[in-house]
């Protein structure tokens, strides 16, 4: 059984706050649930399936599903880092197809001004002991995939810039971005270094936000206002050190891109935007090699000049500002992806930024860490 | 640029089921890898199951101690000092998470050759870590 065509995204919301005081989770969670099911021109009572990651409060959905006042048949707590809501939709789809549920509420929020927590998942954790000593973080695993980049390929810093460059562009369209400054290569590879070779503006932004997907069945997304936006293949694949195995070239998107691309029956070629995972400038060039977009380790000669830029370039990317400049709520990324594929898919996105006869479009969710092991999902969508 | 090696206060990793030989080791200045009796094949972290065949006959072998740095970075802001995180790929052909120590963390470089060292962290277990051979 394929999802391709099962399932639609009928409702999206991306909270317009950046940083946020005096609110609680559970509201952030409620107030980007209810501006999606607006967006759809559904309610709380259409609502039988509910699905979130770690960053809401309580056991799973349990505590937001009796805060939300839901009556659901179906629930889905799926932890995958930044990529869970892309992992979210898909399992929606698949839910959807097997007539198990007919609307999905799929919501993210979270304080990521708070402070980012250190990348301790417990102390039960097999690699615990091999890993903590030695002070791996968010920034310095992810540098080592870059570190190896450059030296098996030629990657440069100024090639990564580029990406953050043209996320720039796009994000001073966006009224709500957290940066909205355009930058130069130059201002990217100036600024201070975090971690060799990544330097603080490789990173993405840190923000208090969040955002909501509505999931549905055709029918329903057929009789709603909104254009509709179909999902024709998704695929997900963790990718871990392979048991000491280590190849930090490549990421799950080797696996879960080439299963999105056989469901939906399209290339690369086929996709009009693309929404790339920003975690950091490394995870945009290595996702679009691993996609298919370009060779393998030619992804910094691809990302140069302007070539993710909207009415630029080949392959518009991240056209609201992604996780580089407008928004990483809560240090998750994937809702974000997935908003703005839809709004490009219906027309929606900012003139100056919206792509021409955008047919389809691909959202990619990278979740953990590049350098040792992450979550990995692909989602191709179809204007109707 | 240089920047020298400063000792760092190192977190005391929290021990699983099956790690203990391992540290054991170490505080006797050994790195032990597993190898698994069935495939014939390393692996690391180590694990009780070989994460190639799920033999349950994986035993601890004495590494040489010597290797290459696969990758590294130097965090430069993640702490009270610089440190210098790496994969190192062992001559047995696993690689493994580690720190490269006591040299100018600013002439690490992929592919140069590393041999193991040991520092101690808090409360007194002992980490295997690397420096230039």
């Amino acid at each position: 059984m394929s999802i391709k065509g099962k399932a639609y995204i009928a409702g999206i919301y991306e909270h317009p706050a950046r940083k946020i005081e005096n609110k609680s989770l559970a509201r952030l969670h409620a107030e980007v649930a209810k501006g999606a099911l607006d967006d759809a021109g559904l309610t709380a009572r259409d609502v039988d399936a509910y699905f979130c990651s770690s960053d809401a409060p309580g056991l799973g959905g349990i505590n937001m599903i009796d805060y939300l006042g839901l009556t659901v048949r179906h629930s889905d707590s799926t932890n995958t880092g930044g990529s869970s809501y892309l992992y979210h939709v898909a399992h929606a789809a698949e839910t959807i197809a097997a007539g198990k549920c007919n609307v999905a509420l799929i919501t993210c929020a979270g304080f990521g001004r708070r402070g980012t927590v250190a990348r301790d998942h417990g102390a039960d954790v097999p690699e615990g002991p091999f890993e903590t000593p030695y002070g791996p973080v968010t920034v310095n695993l992810y540098a080592m995939a870059a570190m190896r980049h450059m030296y098996q390929y030629g990657t440069t810093s100024e090639q990564l810039a580029w990406v953050k460059v043209a996320a720039s562009h796009h994000a001073q369209h966006n009224p709500n971005a957290l940066l909205k400054k355009v930058l130069t290569v130059e201002d990217v590879v100036n600024s201070p270094i975090i971690a060799d070779p990544l330097h603080r503006m490789d990173c993405c932004v840190v923000t208090d936000s969040g955002g909501a997907v509505i999931v549905t069945k055709p029918e329903i997304a057929k009789s709603l206002k909104r254009p509709p936006v179909k999902l024709i293949g998704a695929g997900e694949s963790p990718k871990g050190q392979m048991g000491g195995k280590v190849d930090l070239t490549y990421t799950g998107a080797v696996r879960s891109g080439p299963i999105a691309f056989d469901e939906a029956g399209v290339k690369p070629a086929d996709i009009k935007y693309a929404s790339i995972y920003d975690s950091f400038t490394i995870t945009v060039v290595m996702t679009l090699e691993d996609l298919g977009f370009c060779r393998k380790g030619e992804g910094g000669k691809f990302v140069m000049d302007g070539n993710l830029i909207s009415g630029v370039g080949r392959l518009p990317f991240n056209t609201d500002g992604g996780g580089m400049c407008n928004n990483h709520p809560g240090n998750r990324g994937g809702i974000t992806k997935i908003i703005e594929a839809v709004r490009q898919l219906r027309g929606e996105a900012h003139p100056k930024v919206q792509v021409r006869n955008c047919d389809i479009a691909l959202a990619h969710g990278t979740g953990g860490s590049l350098g040792t092991r992450h979550g990995s999902a692909t989602l191709i969508m179809e204007r109707e | 640029m240089t920047t020298p090696y400063q000792e760092r206060q190192i977190p005391a990793p929290h021990l699983n089921e099956g790690d203990a030989p391992y540290f054991e080791a170490a505080a006797q200045g050994r790195l032990l890898v597993k190898c698994c009796n069935d495939c014939k094949q390393y692996h690391h972290y180590p694990r009780l199951l070989c994460p190639f065949c799920f033999s349950d006959k994986t035993e601890w072998k004495e590494a040489k101690g010597s290797g290459t740095v696969y990758s590294y970075s130097i965090s430069r802001a993640s702490g009270p000092v610089p440190y210098a995180i790496a994969y190192v790929t062992l001559d047995e052909g696993v690689s493994m998470m580690t720190n490269i120590v006591d040299c100018d963390l600013d002439t690490i470089r992929c592919g140069q050759k590393v041999t193991v060292t040991f520092k101690t962290a808090e409360g007194g277990v002992v980490i295997p870590m690397f420096k230039p051979a």
